[in-house]
């Protein structure tokens, strides 16, 4: 064995030291690698182009006379058209906003006031409410109720009691004429 | 002497054994391996559970074989397997029951397993993966309950997936992730196809790990003690070949029963109705052996501390299964069996009719009456894991242990060395 002089410390400290840093950037590297061959295995799960591309639908709102309400498709999805009465849109803008649990002014959800546009996905567990077709329950709020856990919608799709946390979403829509919409 | 047993063998077999030791290692493991011998049936759900497995995978090759993973043909190719296919109505029943018999046999063997103390030290890990499997079994059953593409199927799918949400700020990305679109649909389908083939094949590769560990000290007992000496054993063959045998027999007549007069008994009728994206049916339920965890899902509506209804609900569900995970540190008692505990032994009851009581909750909707009995059950889910155990373990006062199982079962005097004492307490 070598003796344990002062030069021969340092350099067994020093080589230490040396083969420390080998291992962490081999190691880190290696790390980084892996990550790099893994990434495009996951992402082959995320949404494919031709899933991304589909994505608009034009409507025709002229059939839809006040107080009628339509479903329509959107990327796989229903989108619910309220052509709302004018006392459904007095109740939605009646409403104390702070008493909301996800505040939001009927406002700030419609581009006119006549015409509520969300997509009919409760945002508890993604079933479809209810409240489309007449005779269906629309829940005390005169909205949708869920029939899967409960949710209840008012009539601007605002959450009001129920599990799920959030409003219906509005889905990105302009008009394209005076009775026309194109969704996405 | 099992050298001799080995060298009746033809040469061949022994040419082989020299060079890849398997016949050897099946007749160490499976012939001399020394069992207590005190074992009683509720020992069979073991055996029991591999041989399912085993089913589940002959059943489920052949129906792959018909079976076709396209959101527009799935439902029409179930449907062919069921009339045109020479005894595809036997194999999807074989098949869709069997998966009902797999939890019910592991619900079984793992209350059978909390009754008596299996999960003690030394065998935690062994434990631990059956809970592992457990998981798996629940992630397998799930996708290929939506196979079919049935109402039932598609919702299950959403509901289920959707519960990803929950999680802040990255819960919409990570549902997106696993829809690979925008709704639950044919990439969706084709995905859980994918890992619905490959999750049972997991599965046995931990249950070999599980059988490693329990050959590492054996099987618990009855009476939770160790085995101590040759006189606490018998040889698993012939003793315990003909009881597993014997229980398979039974076990099978139950699984025909099923399969034969009432195959669809244990599903859902919605499920007969093609998925249809645009409607939710009315009361959306999982299968029966989902239906504690669906129960304490739905319990949770209310919010703590800031985190939401829905975030907790999703942790509670999926704490139940770590709460058993740990379960072998949460109970501080060194006795394994029930047998002598007198205060565990009633806690044990009161567990299976909680969980019992959960299912019921889970299969129906969530109003009135069922919700108050929803959350009563949740929260004393909890209470006997986190604090009934732990505790108990401190103030109870097991009863006396027997000196060794030999001198439990065959009286007093078969357990000490000398074999001279003929009347001991019979
Ligand atoms: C732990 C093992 C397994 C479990 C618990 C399980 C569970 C299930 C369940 C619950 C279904 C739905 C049955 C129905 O209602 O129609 C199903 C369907 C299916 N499984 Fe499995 N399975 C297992 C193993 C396998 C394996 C290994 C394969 C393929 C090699 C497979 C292939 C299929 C196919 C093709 C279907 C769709 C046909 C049908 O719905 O009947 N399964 N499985
Ligand atoms: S999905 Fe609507 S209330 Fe749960």
């Amino acid at each position: 064995m070598a003796d344990l002089t002062d030069e021969n410390i340092r350099h067994a400290h020093s080589d230490t030291t040396r083969r420390d840093f080998l291992m962490l950037t081999a190691g880190a590297l290696g790390a980084v690698a892996v990550g790099a061959t893994v990434w495009p295995f996951i992402d082959t799960m995320n949404p494919a182009r031709d899933t991304l591309a589909a994505s608009t639908t034009e409507v025709d709102l002229t059939p839809v006379a006040v107080g009628q309400r339509l479903t329509v498709a959107w990327r796989g999805k229903p989108v619910f058209i309220d052509h709302r009465t004018t006392a459904e849109i007095k109740t939605a803008r009646e409403v104390d906003i702070a008493q909301l649990r996800d505040p939001q002014s009927d406002a700030e959800r419609v581009k006119k006031p006549g015409w509520l546009v969300v997509v009919g996905v409760c945002t508890h567990l993604g079933c479809i409410p209810l409240g489309q077709k007449t005779g269906d329950d629309r829940g005390p709020f005169g909205g949708w109720f869920c029939p899967c856990h409960g949710s209840i919608y008012d009539t601007s799709g605002r959450i009001r009691q129920g599990p799920a946390p959030a409003n219906l979403a509005v889905p990105p829509y302009e008009f394209t004429g005076n009775a026309t919409i194109r969704i996405g | 002497m099992a050298d001799v047993h080995r060298g009746s063998g033809s040469r061949i077999i022994r040419w082989i054994d020299h060079r890849l030791p398997f016949m050897a290692m099946m007749q160490h493991e499976l012939y001399d391996y020394p069992t207590p011998r005190n074992l009683s049936y509720w020992w069979n759900f073991g055996s029991l559970a591999g041989i399912m497995l085993v089913i589940m995978i002959v059943t489920g090759v052949f129906l792959a074989m018909q079976y076709t993973p396209s959101a527009s043909l799935a439902f029409d190719s179930v449907e062919r397997i069921m009339r045109d296919v020479n005894y595809g109505w036997l194999n999807r029943y074989a098949h869709a029951n069997g998966a009902s018999m797999f939890f019910a046999i592991l619900y079984i063997h793992m209350f059978r397993g909390l009754y008596y103390g299996s999960y003690k030290a030394p065998r935690e890990l062994l434990w631990m993966l059956g809970v592992l499997i457990l998981v798996l079994a629940i992630a397998t059953a799930f996708m290929g309950y939506v196979l079919p593409w049935g109402q039932m199927s598609y919702w299950a799918a959403t509901v289920i997936t959707s519960l990803f949400s929950a999680i802040p700020l990255i819960g919409q990305g990570i549902v997106t992730f696993l829809w690979g679109g925008f709704t639950v649909g044919d990439p969706t389908l084709h995905r859980f196809y994918a890992l619905h083939y490959l999750l049972p094949f997991i599965i046995l590769a931990v249950v070999l790990l599980h059988l490693i560990a329990l050959h590492r000290f054996g099987s618990n007992n009855p009476l939770g003690i160790d085995m101590k000496g040759p006189q606490d054993s018998i040889p698993f063959h012939p003793y315990y070949t003909i009881k597993d045998l014997f229980g398979l027999c039974v076990f099978l007549l139950i699984y025909a029963f099923f399969v034969f007069y009432a195959p669809n008994f244990l599903g859902s009728p919605d499920n007969y109705i093609p998925a249809n994206p645009m409607q939710t049916p009315n009361h959306i339920v999982p299968e029966w052996y989902l239906l504690p965890y669906y129960a304490i899902l739905r319990s949770i509506t209310f919010s703590i501390l800031g985190i939401p209804a829905k975030l907790l609900g999703v942790i509670f569900a999926f704490g139940s299964l770590f709460v058993l995970l740990i379960v072998p540190w949460l109970d501080t008692s060194s006795v394994r069996s029930s047998q002598f505990r007198p205060i565990y032994k009633w806690l044990f009851w009161v567990l299976v009719i909680d969980v019992l009581a959960l299912g019921w909750v889970g299969a129906n909707p969530p109003q009135g009456i069922v919700v108050t009995v929803g959350q009563i059950a949740t929260l004393y889910f909890y209470v006997h894991f986190l604090i009934l155990l732990p505790v108990l373990g401190k103030i109870e006062r097991p009863r006396p242990l027997p000196s060794s199982i030999a001198a439990a079962v065959l009286g007093d005097a078969a357990g000490v060395a000398a074999p001279a004492a003929p009347m001991g307490r019979s």
